[in-house]
């Protein structure tokens, strides 16, 4: 079953088309990987799908519904969340808070309701802590709970992010540039990580320069290229397409 | 509820206080403090707006002053004269309207204090709302010019128009029956009472704000000022929690204004001035940002001393002195200076959330 | 309405409007350089006025504006390097703070020197009812020495950025101020530099100003509120935008008089902005294009 389709995808900055006419389509449970050199557009995709960026052309649909120009939150209130690739945390918010904020579209107390602390929302709030420390137990990091989360090392503060997103119970979750400062042993863990949340049926879209975890445990690579597709198959056939070697390693 | 333990002190200073001045026979000090207290109810509301949804406003003062005005203007502007349109007998017939004399002797009909209350809160929402859509998806200095500006139309319009007594104010304000047996008035025989019903309002406030601050709510206000990008990947909406949150410190402004305007007898247009809603910035600022506390500490200090008369005619130029020396040397408020160390030191419950980057927005 | 009233209503608006031109001029000057609002902007213009009024007694009154101009710029000086030239990085909300307490800072020392008495200067040739005839209708002189030095300002800015190399540094450091300073441009100076000249030019337009709209402590905040309406109208940072739309503010305002009552009048200055904020934040000739390449 198709996920997330994009369809004829176009981002135009003025003179640069960043992303043109890009379309690919993630299947329900599978991790996607959308690779390219500097520049080929991956992050101006990234954003459009997460809705920090409104596309000039095309559609961008999720579980059958047209989401592009949609408020980012909005995107998140439907099932997708992302991580960012220089890692975004709450300052002045322990590690447990920050996951907790994830829990927000989860949850719905609002302005009246938390001033006079009703008993739904002391029972919701119970709720969130309780899945936001099972969360943080997941990804090996429940002993920094109370920790300032900006105060972190950098490898515990992406798993707070990935812990972060996954509070959202998310259908589909963008990774970007999940292995980004990490050195070989954290970005074989990562990878682990990253497996273990598709096992939860969670579908996974990571935008990644590191091409050993890319081949690892991506189902299918999308290979962009000024803002173009130039070849989307499994890793197998990736590595060997002359196209993809071309604009990789040059004439 | 063990959270809630810090009130304990509060109200045993509170009451200390009153035993004090009624020992020494300085049971006039309670007027002062009465008023801080009213002054201090919009100061943790609008704590809550710089604090914790980062955003400037310097239009307060015309919130209080909606309120004020308004509820003076309801309860003492006679409406015989136009006793016979439909409405004013519609209201009457409600209940919403009483009847009783001016200094003259004569005969007034006038609203009764409750639903003035309301109509003030009411008008203070809509129009907080009309002004807080747009703007507050504006950054920094657009915010601060616009409620600036929108102090400025307010202090106009109660200096213009005789509805609202032009120069002079609107005086010979009814007191306002909150229940049998508690009246807001500053007539002598109700100043101890009035001073316990000021604190009420004001721990209660705290109360509600704090619970605010302690939930998905405040946490999500929390996360916006951390990282604005990640907290609406989160599916927090930015706009409508910073709307919220201004709407809410308007509210709490308006009642300040309704219940001191009931407490003084009458309300002027100083009220309603730029440098009032300064004045307030700078008592936030002192006191932390985001620290309620700290904006209540700064409040009651603040405000005494400047009722107290103790600022000469240098009243003004104080709080400005105040407002530059605190961002310059210690933009996160007096209480963050030193008392950091002390801070840590403290049990659990009494550390209320960091306030790291409380400026820097 | 008849031609005569209409000239005296157009006149009057062009009057104000070219003094909101300065002081808008003043905001984006400093905003150019630096990126923040200088709320203390309007007491500049406060105390051009008050100062050559106090002048004036000394010395004849050119070189008392002179010197009422040369000291607001000291002034203006004094604030950056007190202020503002030592702060590491200040987010702009504390810098809005600041600023806003050094007006009021200003304006209560003005109040304490000056007192509130509503204070003017002479008519700089002839007095109140000298008057000369545009199409019919009687005209003051002085608004022609209000419009002319404003125009002559205005003129000579541009000069002053488009041919001098300290003026194209300036903008330099304001297009990108660490490019700027990689290319050894002293940003620091550029940031002091462009205090002085919002002082001075605030100063220059307050003093010329002063016989007709009198000069009072409290003046500054309303200036403040009307300039900057004036400069996001005109596209803040844009200095020939706010030519245009400070003189569409005064007209409009000119005109509003036979309309609104006259103690409504701010009101309408600042519903105005109020307006423009809403819907177009980026100014009547900006884009939002432009807009979102610029930090606010």
């Amino acid at each position: 079953m198709t996920i997330l389709q994009v369809l004829q995808l176009s981002k135009r900055f003025g003179g640069l088309q960043a992303v043109d006419e890009v379309s690919f389509s993630l299947r329900q449970g599978m991790i996607k990987a959308v690779i390219g050199p500097n520049g080929a557009g991956k992050t101006t995709l990234f954003n459009l799908i997460a809705g920090m960026l409104a596309p000039t052309g095309g559609e961008i649909r999720f579980q059958g519904r047209a989401i592009q120009g949609m408020r980012p939150f909005r995107i998140a209130g439907l099932g997708i969340a992302r991580t960012f690739q220089n890692i975004k945390m709450f300052t002045g918010m322990t590690a447990l808070e920050n996951v907790m904020v994830g829990r927000h579209s989860q949850s719905k107390s609002g302005f009246l309701a938390s001033m006079l602390h009703t008993s739904g929302c002391r029972s919701e709030e119970r709720a969130i802590r309780v899945r936001a420390l099972e969360l943080l137990d997941f990804l090996g990091i429940a002993d920094c709970a109370d920790t300032l989360a900006t105060n972190l090392a950098f490898g515990q503060q992406r798993a707070v992010e990935m812990a972060r997103a996954l509070a959202m119970e998310p259908s589909l979750l963008l990774l970007d540039e999940p292995a980004a400062g990490l050195n070989i042993y954290e970005t074989a863990e990562i990878g682990r990580l990253i497996v273990r949340i598709r096992e939860l049926g969670i579908t996974v879209l990571l935008v990644e320069h590191d091409m050993s975890l890319v081949m690892d445990i991506s189902d299918e690579i999308v290979v962009l290229s000024f803002g173009q597709k130039i070849a989307e198959d499994i890793p197998t056939v990736i590595q060997q397409d002359p196209e993809v070697i071309k604009v990789y390693l040059g004439e | 509820m063990g959270k809630n333990l810090v009130f304990l002190p509060i109200v045993a200073v509170v009451i200390a206080i009153q035993l004090l001045t009624a020992w020494t026979g300085t049971i006039y000090y309670l007027t002062q403090l009465t008023m801080s207290a009213y002054y201090s109810l919009l100061i943790v509301g609008l704590c809550v707006v710089m604090g914790y949804a980062g955003q400037i406003s310097i239009g307060h003062a015309g919130f209080f002053a909606i309120g004020g005005y308004l509820s003076a203007a309801l309860t003492t502007r006679n409406l015989i004269p136009h006793a016979d349109f439909l409405l004013v007998r519609l209201l009457n017939s409600l209940g919403c309207l009483q009847a009783g004399q001016d200094v003259y002797g004569d005969p007034l009909l006038v609203f009764t204090p409750w639903v003035a209350c309301i109509i003030a809160i009411l008008t203070t929402l809509i129009v907080a709302f009309i002004l807080g859509v747009p703007v507050l998806k504006l950054k920094g200095h657009y915010l601060a010019m616009a409620t600036l500006g929108f102090g400025i139309i307010i202090y106009r319009i109660v200096l213009a128009s005789a509805y609202f007594g032009e120069a002079d104010g609107i005086s010979g304000v009814p007191g306002f029956m909150l229940v049998p047996g508690l009246l807001v008035s500053g007539d002598k025989a109700w100043r101890v009472p009035n001073y316990y019903i000021a604190w009420s309002v004001l721990l209660l406030a705290i109360l509600l704000l704090r619970q605010l601050i302690d939930s998905r709510v405040g946490r999500a206000l929390r996360a916006i000022h951390g990282s604005p990008e990640a907290a609406e990947a989160m599916g927090v909406d930015i706009a409508t929690y910073k709307l919220k949150t201004f709407m809410l410190s308007a509210v709490f402004s308006a009642l300040a204004g309704v219940l001191l305007t009931h407490y003084n007898g009458g309300i002027g247009p100083s009220e309603a001035s730029v440098m009032k809603s300064v004045r307030y910035v700078a008592i936030v600022a002192v006191g932390g940002m985001a620290n309620l506390w700290g904006a209540l500490a700064m409040g009651m200090l603040l405000n005494f001393l400047s009722l107290r008369g103790l600022f000469g005619s240098y009243d003004d130029a104080v709080f400005g002195l105040i407002l530059i020396t605190i961002m310059l040397f210690a933009p996160n408020g007096i209480l963050g200076l030193q008392l950091g160390r002390i801070w840590q030191g403290l049990p659990y419950f009494l550390r209320k959330k960091p306030v790291t980057k409380g400026v820097n927005d | 309405m008849t031609t005569e009233l209409f000239i005296q209503y157009l006149v009057a608006g062009v009057t104000y409007g070219s003094i909101y031109a300065i002081v808008a001029i003043g905001f984006n000057i400093i905003y150019n350089t630096t990126g923040i609002i200088n709320f203390a902007q309007g007491e500049f213009v406060m105390l051009g006025g008050m100062l050559s009024i106090t002048f004036l007694h000394y010395l004849p009154l050119p070189l008392a504006i002179t010197l009422a101009v040369l000291v607001t710029m000291g002034i203006g000086a004094a604030i950056e390097m007190l202020f503002i030239r030592w702060l590491k990085d200040p987010g702009v909300l504390r810098m809005i703070i600041i600023t806003i307490g050094l007006s009021i800072l200003i304006r209560e020392a003005a109040l304490h020197v000056w007192g509130s008495n509503v204070r003017a200067l002479p008519y700089f040739f002839g007095n109140e009812i000298s008057t000369f005839a545009i199409f019919g209708a009687r005209v003051s002189p002085q608004v022609l020495w209000v419009i002319g030095t404003c125009g002559l300002m205005v003129v000579a800015l541009n000069i002053f950025f488009q041919a001098t190399s300290i003026g194209r540094e300036m903008r330099a450091c304001a297009a990108n101020r660490v490019a700027a300073l990689l290319c050894g441009i002293d940003t620091r100076n550029m940031v002091t530099l462009s205090f002085v000249l919002s002082a001075g030019i605030g100063a220059l337009a307050g003093a010329v100003m002063s016989p007709i709209t009198y000069t009072q402590y409290d003046n500054g905040t309303g200036l403040a509120i009307k300039g900057f309406t004036v400069a996001i109208l005109g596209g803040l940072g844009n200095s020939l935008g706010a030519v245009a739309a400070g003189l569409l503010l005064g007209i409009i305002e000119a005109f509003s008089v036979s309309v609104v009552p006259l103690a409504f009048q701010d009101a309408i200055a600042i519903s105005i902005l109020l307006i423009i904020l809403f819907v177009r934040p980026y100014g009547l000739f900006g884009s939002s294009a432009m807009a979102g390449l610029k930090e606010f």
